[in-house]
């Protein structure tokens, strides 16, 4: 055989290499992490997932002797979702990140995604959520790995206590998306011990190595991207929504939500990644302080609101929101959280919490237990550089790591909707 | 309708703009301080919050006890009234039907648009309006479909609200009004100016049958609800009351800006 027969067959296969490479690149519209983050998913790329779903919402009483401060009237209860299959299936409880609810978009996603894959669903609360603070949670002092894990499955088991008639479980599944999913994981090893629920598979998508390296990164998101400095914000804000109106003036209807947002990048991306920060800074100050505030009122820590102040149902809040819109989680880290854990032990050092709110402390658990699976994306705006090597180092073929994507930003992508549902129900 | 005649009319009008025009002057008075005569918070407003900085939730509310009531008073409205209506009409109408009424409702209240968009001069949109309410009433009968806006002429809302914005209007105070929401001076004086002008000189008036036009309000009332998905207390947010008085605010801005 001639030496250009030769060529052109290694020429033949590396094409054919190639197509098949091509076949499986992943084509997530965003490259820019921080779009990813902000945009999310645009219904045009989403999978498709069913529209209307016999969603049940309920509510559960843990504390019926807990006295709830006036202004927090409306979240004495405890809200979480569910939806079941017709007859015997397998159970996933679902945990949302950092101050989002049981019905936030991304909890919907995977609630839809794994009906549709034949599974029973119930979501929870974040344990940063207002809601869980004052009505689910022991200390009223959110951020404690450990501690949250604990009111999660106490939660769970409350929730199943009044499910169980409904629901025919063949067995029980976990998962969580950003810090829901680093509590899924401490829940997963304390019913290692309790053995409530015995989960059979656990999913964490997206999870923080460390939580305060994240929150860290999240804070000076906002911080330091505001020209001028926090001062200048409502300056930022105004052009926010300047941007907003401009976009408007060539659609149709306002509504804060996903698809505007998508429409007004659309219309003009924007120039650099400043106003972007700001926006992923500030959504995750607003969830912040929300947190903070619920916390501070629950435990009457004196953080913001005067300890012997008990604030009713009608009182104007405006300056706790102002003032709370100025600090940080290092400041609630500092004012709230070391001092009610020191409290109980005073010899606690702030590095050891900090310690503590890593899944590095599972991190034997994580290498050995099969039960874990990882989804996560390289570009994680979380993440500091070689967290995210770390993790896929940790659960080495159990993980899933996508190029793109930011924060949970392809969670309805279809890939990753696919990848999802495939690690529950492949054996 | 023959509630009002139209001197009295008239009045209501002139001395709803006369408010709107006095609030536009009135300026944001100080908050007061919380804190008096109680324990000192760690983080306190004077140390925190700097005289000079402005802050986007800060929105004119001298009413805000009121209002606040008046916010909790409709989640009850719609919890034990309003939503069940609604969700009964969800469950009962097909999707397709409910598609249909949004369109007539809509057609109806073409009437509005027409009307601010000339009050503001806007000629190419008053055209389009009044082309749209044309083509959906004939073409897309009696406005049950939407044809116009495949045909390149899209819906141009406009309020009297924005109407009184466009020429300068300022906001005036914030008002949750009881069953309606959130709203300003400027915006209540709107929606009294933009029902009483429709009642008394739009379709209620061509077709002058006071059932009919009951029959109109209630389902428009439950077709609004229908469409708007946003449900009181559901952020769980502390400071929802102040979020959705900033983003009213700001909503309201885009708006009048087009």
């Amino acid at each position: 055989m001639s030496a250009r027969f030769h060529r052109l067959i290694i020429a033949a296969v590396i094409l054919a290499w190639c197509g098949a490479v091509q076949a499986q690149a992943y084509d997530y519209p965003f490259p820019n992490p921080l779009v990813a983050t902000v945009i999310n998913t645009p219904a045009e790329y989403a999978a498709p997932l069913p529209a209307d779903l016999p969603i049940k919402t309920a509510t559960l009483q843990l504390f019926p002797d807990r006295e709830v401060p006036g202004i927090l009237w409306n979240l004495d209860e405890l809200g979480y979702s569910y939806i079941r299959q017709k007859g015997a299936a397998p159970v996933v409880f679902l945990v949302a990140g950092t101050g989002a609810s049981h019905q936030s978009p991304k909890m919907q996603i995977m609630q839809k995604a794994f009906f549709q894959a034949g599974f029973h669903v119930i979501s929870i609360s974040s344990p940063t959520h207002p809601n869980f603070i004052v009505a689910a949670s022991t200390s009223g002092v959110p951020g404690n790995l450990e501690e949250d894990a604990a009111d999660l499955y106490g939660v769970m088991q409350a929730i199943w206590q009044s499910l169980g008639d409904k629901m025919e479980a063949t067995s029980f599944n976990l998962a969580g998306y950003s810090l829901g999913a680093a509590q899924s994981a401490f829940v997963a090893r304390l019913d290692e011990d309790r053995k409530a629920f015995n989960f059979k598979k656990v999913l964490l998508i997206n999870p923080p190595l460390n939580l305060y390296n994240s929150v860290k990164l999240l804070d000076a998101m906002l911080e330091e991207n505001i020209p001028g400095g926090p001062d200048k914000f409502a300056d930022a804000y105004d052009r926010i929504i300047a941007r907003f109106a401009e976009a408007y003036a060539h659609g149709e209807k306002v509504e804060f939500n996903n698809q505007f947002l998508y429409s007004t990048y659309k219309y003009k991306a924007p120039e650099n990644d400043q106003g972007l920060n700001v926006l992923v800074g500030l959504d995750f100050r607003l969830s912040s302080q929300n947190m903070a505030f619920a916390s501070d009122v629950m435990t009457k820590a004196g953080y913001v609101v005067p300890a012997d102040l008990e604030l009713g149902r009608h009182d104007r809040v405006t300056q706790y929101a102002k003032v709370l819109s100025r600090l940080s989680f290092v400041d609630y880290f500092e004012g709230i959280f070391m001092p009610h854990f020191r409290a109980k032990n005073p010899t606690l050092t702030e590095a050891d919490m900090i310690k503590r709110m890593s899944l590095r402390t599972l991190e034997d658990y994580l290498r050995t237990s099969p039960k874990f699976g990882l989804i996560h994306n390289a570009d994680d705006i979380i993440m500091l550089p070689g967290e995210v090597d770390h993790l896929r180092q940790v659960f080495g073929d159990r993980a899933r790591i996508f190029p793109y994507g930011g924060h949970c930003g392809n969670m309805s992508y279809p890939d990753n909707v696919a990848a999802m549902t495939s690690f529950f129900q492949k054996n | 309708m023959t509630i009002f005649t139209k001197s009295t009319l008239r009045l209501l009008v002139l001395a709803l703009a006369c408010l709107v025009f006095a609030s536009g002057c009135a300026s944001t008075p100080k908050q007061a301080d919380l804190n008096l005569g109680y324990s000192l918070p760690k983080h306190q407003a004077k140390d925190v919050l700097k005289e000079d900085v402005r802050y986007p939730i800060d929105v004119y509310d001298p009413i805000e006890g009121f209002n606040r009531r008046a916010y909790t008073f409709n989640y009850y409205f719609d919890k034990f009234l309003y939503l069940p209506v609604v969700n009964t009409y969800e469950f009962i109408t097909p999707d397709y039907v409910e598609d249909r009424v949004s369109n007539f409702v809509d057609n109806v209240f073409e009437f509005n648009n027409f009307v601010n968009n000339l009050l503001q001069f806007k000629l190419k949109e008053t055209g389009i309006t009044l082309a749209r309410f044309l083509i959906n009433t004939t073409v897309g009968v009696a406005g049950l479909w939407d044809p116009a806006t495949g045909w390149g002429m899209p819906r141009q809302t406009e309020d009297f609200g924005q109407t009184l914005g466009h020429w300068g209007v300022a906001n005036g105070p914030y008002i949750v009004l009881p069953i309606f929401g959130p709203s300003n001076l400027r915006d209540t004086t709107g929606l009294v100016v933009d029902s009483v002008a429709f009642s008394t000189v739009g379709p209620p008036a061509w077709v002058d049958n006071d059932d009919a036009e009951l029959v109109f309000m209630g389902v428009s009332a439950v077709d609004k609800r229908h469409r708007q998905s946003f449900r009181y207390y559901q952020t769980g947010s502390p400071f929802e009351y102040e979020m959705i008085r900033m983003l009213y605010t700001s909503k309201r801005e885009i708006e009048i800006e087009k």
